[in-house]
């Protein structure tokens, strides 16, 4: 009869979380005989195949938060254990990038750069993009290179791909080390728009993720979607305005191109650390929204896909 | 309502399983397979059908109106051949996979041992793999912190818990895997044939450990093909055949259902030669194509008769040298003994043959048993290659012996398979009285 009511419950810390849970769905006469049968009470699972579209349990997941950490930890860990250069690496792949981009947008094709020197206008860019880029391919296989994971032992599922991009993060503050050395260099003063740049990270995180949950759930069935991710990110990056403003693009149409979150993120960056005046807010706002859309089919999507994971995957 | 710690009701499950595999008669057809394929798959798809299941037509319950209640406490076994829906009832129960029907209810924590050191990465320490594998698991940071130590000592590993663990030698990182594992502590644990693992001494621990937690009112679901283990651990037990629950009950009572009512005991003639083998790679250069029992008109084999059996085999090629082998297995799948014939037969191809294998004096205690036979040739020096093989054949049971010898009669399951002839016991020294 109580049982009935507690629908779903995990608790790692019985002792705690789960009487608040019960006491919150049982009727007052079923509360004295938990009260005092004991005070360790403990979990309830009720398992049944579940139809359609399917809740999103995330206070499990939220149960389940210091997997993520370890989770992502361990990615941090390992990411560049026997590599000579270590985590080198992330400064590396953006810095070269930004290179190439300088000699043969900026120099050769001369493409516009809002009047900024072109090496530090594009890596402003880079830095969120690969940050982005490494997100969306990483957790994207990651939830099959997780399979021995997936096979035998329950946890939400969606602790691995959500793990894998915030890995990143660490990435992501080594390359923006550089990217304040080289605002040095060119004498740029942060302005107090820096204050944005968390939030803007945040942004990047969520278009990533959600593009990742997609991609990571049809990657269990179709492992095409291994071939698909190189070309996705590749035209992805040419659709994001890093070697180019997006100023090139009259006023209404900027707005629209908002619609691909990158262009919020990338643009956010640039006004906040360079000042361009391009002010971005329409186009984050686009952006946010697109990239919130994103991830909640991302999410619904991977959810309602995890139950065949363990048998396809 | 208290007291019940599981309760599983019409549960099934269905699986979508490969359909055998479409044979390409020509060249032409295997590259417009090759070329449409991807095509026909993805119209498929779009077409709504079920994406998983799109190429996967046969479907399989591996497990079907399986209902059944255990209490708290309660160490049951779950038993059954292979394919009997064992391991795909704990992943249910483990929530690793979701149920096609029925229903589900638990009361605690679920742990499952179904395999240990899962998760565990090769680069990292052994301590940072403590804490990584007990996250998965489902325990908390504080939880493992209080808990290191006993880890630690549980597993032996205090030398070397700040080294890779890929450097540690596989029985190492097993102990480790599994003290982690053990250290779980949940209200039910899921435990499957775990135990097989790891040195004999460990094995002892690992044995301790889970007495302990029965000690401690949890409960325990222990799956094994080995019913002596299951029989020493648990006292009641769920036996499953095809995805159904067809007995449950006292272990005792389960395991004699599972060895009378699933093993066809009346036959003495076998007829292989279409059974599908379980190593479909081999060359059947020569094949069984009969075996028998041919002294016994059932298969109750008096102790220490002798014991005949009939070979029929088939040369599809020309073989010059080829011998038999046979093992003996107890019915709880225990084995007991293996035997090489000579290797001086000869075979024609087309040719079919007949031999009878003499058994004398094999000491077998009473009990059930089963053999696999083999033809092959080559021994551990030259190379071995086997031409066909047979397996779960020859049920037959041996008979207590009548008259006075009662030794053999009374014959318990711990002294082995093998009743070793009568040594010759002489005394040696003389004390002297005085």
């Amino acid at each position: 009869m109580i049982l009935g009511y507690v629908k779903f419950l995990r608790c790692v810390n019985p002792g705690k979380i789960n009487y608040v849970i019960i006491r919150k769905y049982m009727k007052t006469d079923d509360y004295h005989i938990k009260e005092e049968g004991k005070k360790q009470s403990v979990p309830t699972i009720i398992i049944t195949p579940s139809r359609g579209w399917v809740s999103l349990k995330l206070h499990e997941l939220w149960e389940y938060r210091e997997l993520i950490y370890f989770l992502a930890w361990r990615d941090i860990k390992v990411r560049y254990k026997q590599t000579v250069l270590g985590a080198a690496w992330a400064i590396i792949q953006p810095f070269f990038t930004m290179m190439v981009f300088s000699l043969f947008f900026g120099k050769l094709a001369r493409v516009p750069s809002d009047g900024i020197p072109y090496p530090i206008f594009s890596y402003a860019a880079l830095v969120p993009w690969t940050f982005f880029a490494n997100g969306l391919s990483q957790a994207s296989n990651s939830v099959v290179a997780s399979s021995n994971l997936i096979k035998k032992i329950y946890f939400p599922r969606l602790a691995i791909p959500i793990a894998t991009v915030l890995s990143g993060v660490v990435d992501f503050i080594l390359a923006f080390f550089m990217l304040t050395g080289m605002l040095f260099y060119y004498g740029y003063v942060p302005t107090i728009n820096l204050i944005w740049l968390p939030l803007l990270l945040l942004l990047a995180f969520v278009t990533s993720l959600g593009v990742s949950l997609l991609l990571s759930a049809m990657n269990v069935q179709f492992r095409d979607v291994r071939y698909i991710i190189p070309f996705l990110t590749q035209l992805w990056l040419f659709a994001t305005p890093i070697a180019y403003p997006s100023s090139l693009l009259s006023k209404p149409w900027q707005t629209l191109y908002g619609i691909n979150p990158m262009v919020g993120v990338v643009e956010g960056f640039r006004w906040a650390l360079l000042g361009t005046n391009t002010a971005p807010g329409p186009i984050i706002v686009v952006s946010s929204l697109a990239a919130l859309s994103l991830l909640a089919g991302g999410i619904f999507y991977f959810r309602r896909m995890e139950k065949y994971f363990a048998d396809l995957v | 309502m208290s007291d019940i710690s599981i309760t599983v009701e019409h549960l099934g499950k269905l699986y979508h399983i490969g359909r055998r595999q479409e044979k390409y008669k020509t060249l032409r057809d295997s590259i417009s397979g090759a070329f449409l394929g991807p095509f026909r798959r993805a119209g498929n798809l779009l077409r709504g059908k079920a994406a998983g299941a799109a190429e996967l037509d046969e479907i399989l319950w591996a497990l079907k109106d399986v209902s059944f209640e255990i209490k708290q406490g309660e160490v049951v076994g779950i038993i059954g051949s292979n394919g009997a829906g064992k391991s795909t009832l704990l992943k249910i129960l483990s929530r690793i996979t979701e149920p096609t029907e029925g229903k589900i209810v638990i009361h605690g924590r679920v742990g499952s041992l179904l395999e240990v050191g899962t998760g565990f990465h090769p680069e990292l320490t052994g301590r940072e793999n403590i804490y990584l594998n007990g996250a998965i698991l489902g325990m908390r940071r504080t939880e493992i912190d209080n808990k290191f130590d006993e880890i630690v000592s549980f597993a032996e590993v205090e030398k070397f818990i700040d080294t890779p663990v890929k450097h540690y030698s596989s029985g190492m990182y097993l102990r480790l895997a599994f003290a982690v594992a053990a250290h779980l502590e949940p209200e039910i644990l899921l435990v499957d044939e775990v135990l097989a693992v790891g040195d004999a001494s460990f094995q002892k621990k690992c044995l301790g450990k889970m007495s302990d937690v029965v000690k401690e009112g949890r409960t325990v679901l222990f799956v094994s093909h080995n019913m002596a283990a299951v029989q020493q651990l648990t006292r009641t037990s769920l036996l499953l055949h095809r995805g159904k629950l067809i007995s449950q009950g006292k272990t005792a009572d389960v395991v004699k259902h599972y060895m009378s009512a699933l093993i066809n005991c009346s036959v003495t003639v076998y007829d292989v030669e279409n059974t599908p083998r379980r190593y479909r790679d081999l060359s059947r250069q020569v094949e069984f194509l009969t075996v028998e029992l041919e002294n016994h008109q059932t298969t109750l084999v008096p102790a220490d008769a002798e014991i005949l059996v009939r070979l029929t085999v088939r040369g599809n090629e020309y073989v010059d040298k080829f011998r038999f082998s046979m093992s003996i297995y107890r019915a709880d799948n225990t084995p007991v003994g293996n035997l090489l014939g000579p290797e001086i037969h000869s075979i024609k191809k087309g040719e079919v043959a007949t031999f009878r294998m003499e058994l004398h004096d094999l000491g077998l205690a009473r009990g059930m048993y089963y053999c696999n036979l083999a033809i092959g040739k080559g021994n551990y020096l030259s190379k071995r290659t086997e031409f066909d093989i047979i397996n779960d054949v020859l049920y037959f049971e041996i008979m207590a012996p009548g008259g006075e010898d009662g030794v053999m009669s009374e014959w318990y399951p711990s002294w082995g398979s093998i009743r070793f002839k009568e040594p010759k016991i002489t005394r040696i020294a003389h004390a002297c009285s005085g």
